[in-house]
């Protein structure tokens, strides 16, 4: 297996093309739900989680539904001339998986883990919407990624946003003390901490990762 | 409630992206040139005028259970309009703003006036509000746009407009200078509300 492969595509998605701090994907709940080490956790976990399974499942509708592939399920189960284009449906049909899935999901764990469930349930739900996996899985398939590296990207951009997620919790709760001006006070001085450690990011991209 | 109140406030009063601080993303991701931000502002405007019209017109229809998702539908199937007829006729364009022509569908802008307005008022009322947010949206990406490309490429629309001895800020059409002019016009427009309620 290609595992330099993989490794070069995970610390490069988690580092040099972190989610948050170079895609700007995934700002909202980043800038919302980092207010408290605690609640950044569940919400990291739980993205980490449904991205994971987001890339995943709309890489395999993708490959095997809309793309025109040989291997597209449509042509093998009903034939004609050339296997159809539906690639058009590609935004429609992930953000309905995404949605699905995040409500299947929260019904699996209320039902399997209810203490898991309190501690992530709040955050499911907004995850629908959390503009980070619909482009992971976007990004996907403009990569052209093959299965196992949808996946391990998905997980990778997933542990990004956490440790995005939890550096920032971790400056925020310190900044409560802090005497910010009034009129930075709340988002305003967020977004410039965000700036400053995107600027600390900025030197991952100096990394050359593979060859 | 007068019309031209419902078309206002988007502008300034609920401004979506500096009073209500929703549809980030794109806002940071796409505001390093003037002509990207108007690109993208025009895009989710008129995204959000049909989905808001569409909205309004089935809102007694849909039952209340399952409207996200029906409302999902309608605006990715706006979006999908949008993004193809970009690739056809603005290839250049479409390049530039990448997956945040797809992701207009989890801008949380258009959702959100089809939970908390279309699907309560009628089309016309519908239509003024989104004219209004699309409008105070691009407002605002144009005004980050403006001064992260003067600012960090020494120039407006492409064109330069400081002579050649000025020396660009670079970091501020990089990503870190989006987080950070965000920052400062959020405070800047906090400051002034402060000002005003004293």
């Amino acid at each position: 297996m290609d595992l330099q492969n993989l490794l070069v595509i995970s610390l490069g998605v988690i580092f040099i093309n972190n989610f948050v701090f170079a895609r700007f994907l995934g700002i909202c709940p980043y800038i919302g739900v980092s207010k408290q080490l605690d609640s950044a956790i569940g919400m990291g976990a739980a993205v980490t989680f449904v991205l994971t399974l987001a890339s995943t499942v709309t890489w395999l509708i993708y490959t095997y539904l809309l793309s025109p592939s040989p291997a597209n399920l449509f042509f093998k189960l009903f034939g004609g001339s050339a296997p159809p284009d539906l690639t058009f449906l590609k935004t429609i049909a992930f953000i309905l998986v995404i949605a699905a899935l995040v409500q299947f999901v929260e019904m699996v764990i209320q039902k399997t883990s209810p203490a898991l469930y309190k501690s992530l349930g709040i955050y499911l739900p907004l995850i629908t919407t959390n503009c980070a996996i619909l482009g992971a899985a976007l990004l996907n398939i403009d990569q052209g990624y093959t299965f196992i590296e949808s996946v391990v990207h998905g997980i990778s951009a997933g542990i990004g946003f956490a440790l995005a997620l939890l550096l920032m919790a971790g400056i925020r709760e310190k900044l409560e003390m802090a005497e910010v001006p009034k009129a930075m006070k709340g988002i305003p001085i967020a977004f410039i901490m965000a700036g400053l450690m995107a600027i600390a990011f900025l030197g991952f991209s100096g990394l050359k990762l593979g060859n | 409630m007068s019309v031209t109140s419902e078309f206002t406030k988007g502008l300034y009063k609920q401004n979506p992206v500096f009073k209500q601080a929703l549809g980030l993303c794109p806002t940071l991701a796409v505001s390093n040139s003037v002509e990207s931000a108007l690109g993208m502002g025009v895009a989710v405007t008129f995204v959000l005028l049909c989905s808001n019209s569409i909205i309004s017109l089935i809102r007694k229809i849909v039952p209340a259970k399952i409207r996200i998702p029906i409302y999902i539908v309608v605006i990715a199937t706006f979006v999908t309009i949008v993004d193809l007829s970009m690739a056809g006729f603005l290839p250049a364009l479409h390049k530039t703003l990448g997956i945040f022509v797809p992701l207009i569908v989890v801008n949380c802008i258009i959702l959100g006036r089809a939970e908390a307005y279309a699907g309560k008022n009628n089309i016309g009322l519908s239509i003024i509000d989104g004219l209004g947010m699309g409008i105070g949206f691009t407002m605002a990406l144009l005004l980050l746009g403006t001064i992260r490309e003067f600012m960090g490429n020494g120039s407006f629309m492409g064109i330069p407009v400081m002579g050649p001895a000025f020396e660009p800020v670079l970091i501020m059409i990089l990503p870190p200078g989006a987080f950070l002019t965000i920052g400062f016009v959020l405070g800047f427009f906090n400051w002034l509300e402060n000002k005003r309620a004293k």
